[in-house]
C-alpha cells in the first residue's frame, strides 16, 4: 500500500518534471553538446584536437580577460560591501528606494548605458570639456584599460550588491546586538560577526560579477576602443566577423568554460564551510 | 547592599505613543530583581535601555552613581541574555563563548581557563566543539548565559531566557539560574512574563503594566498586600469586586456588610474588593450573606477549582473539598482575608 503511493507519487514527480527536462535538453544539452562538436572537428566535420591547440596563439587575451574581470570584480566588491552593509541597516523606507536607485540602471539598454559612458569619457566628452574650462588638457580616458574595467564595474554592480544585501538581510539584529553586548563597537562587530556570516553572499556575488565580466565583448569594444580585445570579442569574431571560424570560435569557447568552471570550483570550495552559517 | 542600577523618571515614546511613563527604580547590588508584566508593557523596553540599546527621551539611567545615558552598550559593564538567545550562528560553543574574552583580547590560555569554567558551571562540559544550530533550546540557552557570565559583568540582563523552553525544563533552569546567581554574586535583571516565574526566583518583584510600575516588593509583599486590583488579578487568580466603603474597617459588597481591616478610605468611596479564591469557605446557606449555585468543579490535583454563579457575580474558589455541582452554597470571607484597594483611574 505504502509503496503503492510512493511509485505513484515519483512517477507523478517524473511527469511534472518533464518539461524541464525537455528544456534543459533543449537549450542546455544540445547547445553544450554542439560546442563541444565544433570544437574538435575541422570545417569539414572531421576530428581533430588542432583548434583546441590553436586557443595557445591567444593565450594573452585570456590573460587580460581574466585580469580585467577580477580587477572589476574586487572594485565591485570593495563598493559594493559597504552599500549593501548600509543599505541593510537603513530604515525599511529609505531600503525601497535606494534598492529602487541600485536597479534603475539595469532597466536600461545595456549598449545604451555603455553609450553614454562613451560620451562621457571621451576626449570630447563631458569630464574633458569640463577641465577645459579651467584650461586643463584633455586627458585620454576613453579607449583605455580604465575605461573598460570602469565599464564592466558600472555594469555589474547591481550584481554584487543584491546578494550582498539579500544574505545582510538575514543575519538576525539581535546577534549584532549581542556583538555590542560583548563588547564590540560598530567595527570590529563588522569584522568578527558581519564578514564572515556574509561569505555565502560575497561568493555568489563574485560569481555573478566575474563570469559575465569575462566573456564580455562590446564594452571592450566600445570603451577600450578594439586596443583591448577580450575573449568575448575574440569568439564573436569568430562567428559573425572576417576571420570567420565557427570551430576556433568553439573551441575558445570551450576552453574558456573549462577555465570559469575551475576557478567557480575553487570559490565554491572556499564557501562550502560556511555553508550551514546560513540556516 | 548599595544601588547598583537606578532609573530615575524615565520617560519613552515610540512614534508618538508613550511606551514608558516615569519609570522609577532602585536596583541594589546582588539582588535578583524581576520586572514583571503582561506582554507589550515596556519590559524589554526598560531592559534595553539599563543595556544602552536605547535612550529614554527623558530621565536618567546611573550606573554605580555614574549617569551613563549614552554610553554605548559595549562600554557597560553590563551583558544581555537575549530573549532568542542570538548566538552567532558561525561560530561553536567555544567560541561563542570565547567571544567576548576575544574583543577584550586576553591571552588565549586564560580564555581557555576561563570558557571550560563556564562550561562547567552550564553542565555543557564535552560539547564545546558542537555548532551551537546542532543544539537544543535548553542547550543554547546555557551557552548564551555562559557567553555572558564569562566576562564577569556586574549586572546580567535577562529577557524572558526560558520563553521557548517546556514547562520540566524551565522549572529546572529556574533553579539553576537563582544557583548560579548566588554562587557567582552578580545583580540579576530578569524579564518574564510568568507570575509564578517571578515570584519564585526573586528578591524583588517589579509589576508593570502599559509602562507604568505598577508595584515593587518582595514576592511575599506583591502576592499578600497587592496595592491595586490590577496586580491582584496579575499575581495569582483573584475575585474583584466592586465595593463601597463605609467606614473605617467596614465594606459594603452585593448590599451585605462585611468587616475588614483597611482603613483610611473617605466615606462611601467606591473601592475594589479582592480576594483570593482561597480564602473563600464554603459554609450552609441558611445563614451566609453570600450565596450562589456551583456551575462547575474542577480537580486541579492539591484542591478544587469551583466556579459559583450568584445573581451579580461568577466567584472562583479553591478549596480541597469539593461542592456538589449545581448545589447552592454559602459564602464567607474573613475580615483579614478582604483586600480593599483604590480604583485605579484607568
Ligand atoms: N522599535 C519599536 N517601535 C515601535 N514600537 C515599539 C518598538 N519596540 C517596542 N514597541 C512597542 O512598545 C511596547 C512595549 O514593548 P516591549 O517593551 O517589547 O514589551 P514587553 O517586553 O513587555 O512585551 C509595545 O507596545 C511594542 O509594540
Ligand atoms: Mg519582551
Amino acid at each position: 500500500m505504502n509503496e503503492n503511493t510512493h511509485t505513484h507519487r515519483s512517477l507523478l514527480q517524473k511527469l511534472i518534471a518533464a518539461p524541464y527536462i525537455v528544456w534543459m535538453i533543449v537549450f542546455i544539452i544540445v547547445p553544450l553538446a554542439m560546442v563541444a562538436y565544433f570544437a574538435m572537428t575541422t570545417a569539414d566535420g572531421v576530428f581533430t584536437l588542432e583548434n583546441i591547440k590553436d586557443v595557445w596563439q591567444y593565450a594573452n587575451i585570456f590573460v587580460r580577460s581574466i585580469w580585467l574581470a577580477a580587477i572589476a570584480t574586487v572594485i565591485c566588491l570593495v563598493i559594493a560591501y559597504p552599500a549593501a552593509y548600509i543599505l541593510s541597516r537603513t530604515s525599511a523606507s529609505a531600503q525601497s528606494t535606494l534598492l529602487m536607485l541600485v536597479m534603475l540602471p539595469m532597466w536600461m539598454n545595456f549598449l545604451l548605458r555603455t553609450y553614454a559612458w562613451m560620451t562621457i569619457l571621451g576626449n570630447n566628452g563631458l569630464i574633458n570639456s569640463f577641465l577645459g574650462l579651467f584650461g586643463i588638457d584633455s586627458i585620454k580616458m576613453l579607449n583605455t584599460q580604465g575605461a573598460v574595467v570602469l565599464g564592466m564595474v558600472y555594469n555589474y554592480l547591481p550584481y554584487m550588491i543584491l546578494p550582498l544585501y539579500t544574505v545582510m538581510m538575514k543575519i538576525d539584529k539581535s546577534v549584532l546586538e549581542a556583538a555590542h553586548d560583548l563588547g564590540c563597537n560598530g567595527a570590529k562587530t563588522l569584522f568578527k560577526v558581519v564578514m564572515p556570516l556574509s561569505i555565502p553572499g560575497i561568493t555568489s556575488g563574485i560569481t555573478m560579477v566575474f563570469v559575465p565580466a569575462i566573456s564580455t565583448f562590446i564594452i571592450s569594444r566600445m570603451l577600450g576602443g578594439g586596443s583591448q580585445l577580450l575573449i568575448g570579442d575574440l569568439i564573436e569574431m569568430q562567428f559573425l566577423g572576417n576571420s570567420y571560424n565557427p570551430n576556433l570560435g568553439s573551441a575558445i569557447s570551450l576552453v574558456l568554460m573549462v577555465i570559469v568552471l575551475i576557478i567557480m570550483t575553487v570559490m565554491n570550495q572556499f564557501d562550502a564551510g560556511d555553508d550551514k552559517v546560513l540556516m | 547592599m548599595g544601588k547598583i542600577v537606578s532609573l530615575d523618571n524615565i520617560c519613552l515614546s515610540f512614534e508618538g505613543e508613550q511606551i514608558l511613563n516615569n519609570i522609577n527604580l532602585d536596583i541594589f547590588d546582588k539582588e535578583f530583581v524581576t520586572l514583571l508584566g503582561p506582554s507589550g508593557c515596556g519590559k524589554t523596553t526598560t531592559l534595553r535601555i539599563i543595556g544602552g540599546f536605547l535612550e529614554p527621551d527623558l530621565g536618567d539611567v546611573i550606573f554605580d552613581g555614574k549617569k551613563m545615558n549614552n554610553i554605548p552598550p559595549h562600554k557597560r559593564n553590563i551583558n544581555t541574555v537575549f530573549q532568542r538567545y542570538a548566538l552567532f550562528p558561525h561560530l561553536n560553543v567555544y567560541d561563542n563563548i570565547a567571544f567576548g574574552l576575544r574583543v577584550k583580547k586576553l591571552n588565549e590560555k586564560e580564555i581557555k581557563e576561563r570558557v571550560f569554567e563556564m562550561l562547567k558551571l552550564v553542565n555543557l562540559v564535552g560539547f564545546e566543539n558542537r555548532s551551537v544550530q546542532r543544539l537544543s533550546g535548553g542547550q543554547q540557552q546555557r551557552v548564551a548565559i555562559a557567553r555572558a557570565l564569562i566576562n564577569r559583568p556586574k549586572v546580567l540582563l535577562l529577557d524572558e531566557p526560558l520563553g521557548a523552553l517546556d514547562l520540566k525544563l524551565r522549572k529546572e533552569m529556574q533553579i539553576e539560574l537563582k544557583k548560579i546567581q548566588q554562587s557567582l554574586e552578580i545583580t540579576f535583571i530578569y524579564v518574564t512574563h510568568d507570575q509564578e516565574e517571578a515570584l519564585t526566583m526573586s528578591d524583588t518583584v517589579v509589576v508593570m503594566n502599559n509602562g507604568v510600575i505598577q508595584q515593587i516588593g518582595t514576592p511575599q509583599d506583591i502576592y499578600n498586600e497587592p496595592v491595586n486590583a490590577f496586580v491582584a488579578d496579575f499575581i495569582g487568580e483573584s475575585n474583584i469586586i466592586d465595593g463601597i466603603m463605609l467606614k473605617d474597617c467596614l465594606v459594603n459588597i452585593f448590599g451585605q456588610e462585611f468587616e475588614c481591616v483597611d482603613k483610611g478610605f473617605s466615606l462611601n468611596e467606591e473601592v475594589d474588593v479582592v480576594i483570593r479564591p482561597e480564602d473563600i469557605h464554603i459554609i450552609p446557606k441558611d445563614n451566609a450573606r453570600l450565596f450562589g449555585t456551583v456551575e462547575t468543579v474542577t480537580f486541579k490535583g492539591v484542591h478544587y477549582e469551583m466556579l459559583v454563579r450568584s445573581d451579580n457575580f461568577n466567584w472562583l474558589i479553591h478549596s480541597t473539598k469539593a461542592a456538589e455541582q449545581g448545589s447552592v452554597i454559602g459564602m464567607d470571607v474573613d475580615p483579614f482575608d478582604i483586600h480593599i484597594m483604590k480604583k485605579t483611574t484607568e
